[in-house]
Formats: structure tokens, sequence, C-alpha cells
């Protein structure tokens, strides 16, 4: 295969440690097909190629460029990998997701190649002179709009932030990509450690609800009654950053600032002062509830409904509430 | 061993950050401008593996207007024996690329066995320059550490991702990132802040090291347009008196949010 559609946007697919598809290629593919033609690098291990070049395709992904991934190097391979896919394919933009080590590989290649990049995109869209990307920073208080002055620019899309999906494809072009090493050199990956098994919750980042519970809660323990009105809701669970300094639950759930940054249809804040630094993770979500003990915590400020009260009497009302109702 | 802490002059997160409609830039006037609590805890990092091993190096580094030097000598203050100081009116609303690119040339100029940064900015919150420096240095990169362990010839932590934490290693020279999982920063000391007075600190221009800031030959990435969010206003706000939750609930539901 040499011909590549003229709007070809190359989708550095994300790939799980486990060697799945991540959630974040659909919004990746998504965004893709918004500005152009698709062709999506798949680096995973050789015996899940077709699998996951299929998966893609389901997501939208016309055309896939495979390539052997290597667990025991850190990032350098899909560097080389994306480089090769760069070369061969001429894209009008790259486009990887703003994980950990989707945005690892897209600076190292934007260095490689000197080009322009778009950080934290939570929208790309195509005008006449290019590829634009769209940027909510400072914590949601700013929208910015971002490209490059010329050449394909390298746009890492956050996790979660675009709706858009692409039509499935049913018989995707699938080629071997062929990848000449770099030799950079790169960390060695001895051992990875999967976090617990994720729950059936829906994933923060992109939930559609999120309830999140702050040093209120007062205990681990007690941090329960957020898992239980976001089951009744159907949520995700978050958490402020003092109650994962106090320990109530692991730092990926940490909303804020310095933790995952969220634009839920619906936010519930269960004890939860409304630090700045937490409003910065959280305030451009359509609807925020507040529940606080103190009437005079800032959160209350950016609350479409706010209880001055107890979470431990009004939650349980609550999710009894809304139980009765839904029967 | 010779260890390079890059710092960043940040907006300070407990006030309100502005952006500038105009420039799309930070407003520096908006709010105190600190040292990024994220470059603190790397910088802690670097000085407690000093207290044990007196004959490290540690210098500091920024890329950052001339008003950034009071922040350079607070973090002296807290420990390490000199700074580099890249400030240059031609670098203002630099982007990325062209970031990597000076601290690159600075890092190759002034030598490390190890360059530490933190993660991520609080106020650019890309993520991306310690991998960029890496490529560009030829270096392994160990990014997104929430703990490093520091060994003559090699260095090693713990990479906490989305999915899992991978332990991870490289021989030196390499460059780290260390997330805010590390520890938070001493407080410096009468002692510190007055011999922070002066260590020194080396100033350098881009046409310094060799970087042209002002070609047009090559991609850049540039802010077209910035808009300020309008303020959330609050809604209704009520006391329990026994039944908030049924009215939450009646809320949520009338709504569609249930």
């Amino acid at each position: 295969m040499t011909d590549f559609p003229a709007d070809s946007v190359l989708v550095l697919l994300e790939v799980t440690p486990d060697g799945a598809l991540a959630k974040t290629n659909a919004g990746l593919l998504g965004a893709a097909t918004g500005i152009g033609s698709p062709v999506a690098l798949l680096v995973a291990p050789a015996d899940s190629h077709a699998t996951l070049a299929q998966g893609a395709a389901a997501l939208g992904a016309g055309t896939v460029l495979t390539a052997d991934a290597d667990p025991g190097a850190l990032i350098v391979p899909i560097v080389d990998a994306l480089a090769a896919a760069s070369e061969l394919v001429h894209p009008v933009a790259v486009l990887a997701s703003h994980s950990v080590e989707g945005r690892d590989a897209a600076a190292r290649f934007a260095a490689r190649t000197g080009a322009a990049v778009s950080v934290d995109a939570v929208a790309v869209e195509r005008d006449d002179e290019g590829i634009v990307a769209h940027h909510s920073v400072f914590g949601g208080a700013y929208t910015t709009v971002s490209a490059a002055t010329f050449a394909a620019p390298v746009v890492t899309v956050r996790q979660g932030a675009v709706d858009a999906r692409a039509e499935p494809v049913a018989t995707p072009a699938v080629s071997a990509l062929q990848v000449q090493a770099s030799g950079r050199p790169a960390a060695a990956v001895e051992s990875f450690e999967p976090l617990e098994a994720a729950s059936s919750r829906p994933d923060l980042r992109g939930a559609a609800k999120v309830v999140s519970g702050g040093r209120g809660l007062g205990s681990a323990d007690k941090f329960a009654l957020v898992d239980q009105l976001a089951d009744a809701l159907g949520a995700a669970v978050g958490a402020s950053r003092a109650a994962v300094d106090a320990g109530y639950i692991p730092q990926s759930h940490q909303v804020g600032q310095t933790g995952v940054s969220v634009s839920p249809q619906l936010y519930v804040a269960l004890g939860i002062s409304g630090a700045i630094q937490h409003k910065a993770g959280m305030q451009t979500a359509k609807t925020i509830v507040a529940i606080n003990k103190d009437a005079d915590a800032p959160i209350f400020d950016i609350a479409d409904f706010g209880v001055v009260g107890d979470v431990f009497t009004v939650v349980p009302q609550l999710i009894a509430a809304l139980e009765a109702k839904s029967k | 061993m010779n260890i390079v802490v890059l710092i960043k002059e940040v907006p300070d997160t407990y006030g309100d950050r502005a952006l500038s409609l105009e420039t799309g830039l930070a407003d520096r006037e908006a709010v105190d401008a600190v040292l990024d609590e994220v470059d603190e805890r790397a910088l802690e990092a670097v000085l407690a593996y000093a207290d044990e091993h007196p004959q490290t190096n540690i210098v500091l580094m920024t890329m950052a207007p001339e008003s950034a030097m009071a922040t350079v000598r607070k973090a002296l203050a807290l420990g390490a024996s000199s700074a580099v100081h890249i400030s240059d009116e031609l670098l203002l609303g630099a982007d990325l690329t062209l970031t990597a690119e000076v601290l690159a040339a600075a890092l190759k100029r002034t030598g490390f066995d190890l360059v530490i940064a933190g993660e991520k900015s609080t106020d650019g919150s890309a993520g991306m320059l310690p991998a960029m420096l890496a490529e560009l240095l030829d270096a392994p990169q160990l990014t997104s550490l929430s703990a490093v362990t520091i060994a003559d010839d090699r260095v090693a932590g713990t990479r906490s991702t989305e999915y899992g934490t991978a332990t991870v290693s490289a021989p030196l020279p390499a460059v780290v990132s260390l997330t805010e999982a590390l520890p938070a920063a001493r407080i410096a000391s009468f002692k510190g802040v007055m011999a922070a007075k002066k260590k020194p600190v080396e100033t350098l221009t881009a046409a310094d090291l060799g970087v042209d800031a002002e070609r047009y030959d090559v991609p850049r990435s540039i802010v077209v347009s910035a808009a300020e969010r309008p303020p959330r206003a609050a809604g209704v706000k009520i006391v329990d008196e026994g039944d908030a939750g049924t009215q939450l609930a009646e809320y949520l539901i009338a709504n569609r949010l249930a």
C-alpha cells in the first residue's frame, strides 16, 4: 500500500498494558474523522494485530498500520513506529491520547521531527487554513484555540473529551509497517502492576455523571457513601485532593488541578469545600450539585443545587428517593 | 554526580489565574507567581539524595522572564549550588518545541548526569517537555515517576499511568520527571535564604545557546484566539430541614439527571 488520502490523519491508537484497545480510541478516531481520513497506527504484540485492527475498524479506522510492540523498552519503539508511519502517510495531523504514554510518545515524536504541538485538546477542527485545536485552560476558566504556523501539527486529545464517534468500517485495510529502529536509549520496563480490577462503574474520564467525596466523609469506611450514590446514579467516583491525601481513596480518582479534569452532565460534590484547585477540575460540568455542612463553603458559589446539611442524612434519603422513583 | 533540576515559575493556583485575551499568554500580573509545587517536590527528592551524597552538584535551570529571578533565589534557598536562568524577550510565548530546543541546548552546555523535572506544570499542564528533552538529548526517559531511586550510575523508579504502575530503570545520563506523589519540599532555613543571595546564577539568552528563536522556516504552535468562560452563577441553595434528600431527588429527576 503506497497511497494514502491527502487528508490522512495519523492516529496513534492507545493500547493498554494488558494488550487491549483503550477506551480513548473511540474519541481519537471520532476526532480524526471530523478533520480527515483516519489512518490508525497500532503498536501492539504481533499476535494481537488482527483482533485489535478489527476493533479499531469498528471505531472508524478504515486503514490500520501495524507494528510490533516492545513491552520491555519505554516509549522509544512507539516513537520509531510513529516516525515511520508519518513518513509513509504524510498526514495533515497526528493525533494521540493525552494519556501518560500517549503524550510521551507524541512529545518525543514532535521533538524528533520538529513538529508543532497542541496539547490536551478538547476538540479539533479543520478551517480554511488547516487544523486547529481547542483547549480548556486554567481549569476551564478560559478556552483557547491553537494552530501550527504551517505543516502537520501533533495534537494530544484530552481523554474522554471528544464525544464524536466515527462510523464503523467493516473491512479495514490492514498492513504491516516497516519500522527502522532508531537505536535511541530507552529505559527498561522491568515489571508492571495493573491497577486493581476496575469496577463496573464508568471511568472518571469522560463519564456523564460523577459523584465525588471530600474530607467531609471523615474516613475511608464512610467514603462508601460516595460509592452508593454513584451506583444509584450510574456515575463514576471522584474525590478531592484532601480525600486522597487522607487515604480515603486512591489518587487515580482525584479530580482537580493536579488530578483528572472532568466535564460531565452532572457533578455531585459530597463534603467537598470547593477549593480553587478542586474547582479547576470540575467547574465546566453542566450541572453541579453540592452537599456540605458548611453553609459558607465556596462550592456553593458554583453549585446549581446546593444543600446545606449532613451528607450522612441527606444522601441516604436521596438514594431512597431515587430508588423509589425508579420502581 | 551532576543533577540539573528544571524549575518553573507559575501563577499561584490559590488565586484566580488570568489569561491575556489579546496574546493568549498567562497574565503574570493577575496573581502571585510561585515556584510550581511539583517542582518543589522534585527538588526535594534531589536534595534528599544530596543529603546522603555530599558530592552531589545540583544546578537549577529555568527558562523564564527576568522577573522570575526572585523565584530562582527562593528555590536556591532550599538547596542547590547554582542556577541557570535563560531569560530572553524573544522567547516570550515560546511553544513546547522551541522551549525544548532551548532547554536541551542549555542542558548540553551545563552538562548533566541526571535531569529531573516535575511531571507537568500547573499552568501549561502539557507534561511533555521531559520526554522532548530526552529525545533531543539522546537520553533515556523515566517520566511520571511516583517514586525514584538514584544510584551512582543508574536511576530507577515507579512509573504511574492510567493503567497501573511499572518499575523502570536506566543507566545515566537520563531524564526523569516526578509526580506530586513525592514528599513536599523542606522549608528554607534562614541560613539557606542568606546563602542563596550569594549563589551564582548564570543568565543566558537564546543566542548564547546558539538557538535562533525567530526562525520562520520551522512550524510553531500559536494561540489563535482566547476567550474567558462566563462565570458560573450560584443556583438554588437550601438548608436541610429533613427533606433535602427528597427535594434533591426531585430536582435530579425533573432535570433528567437521575
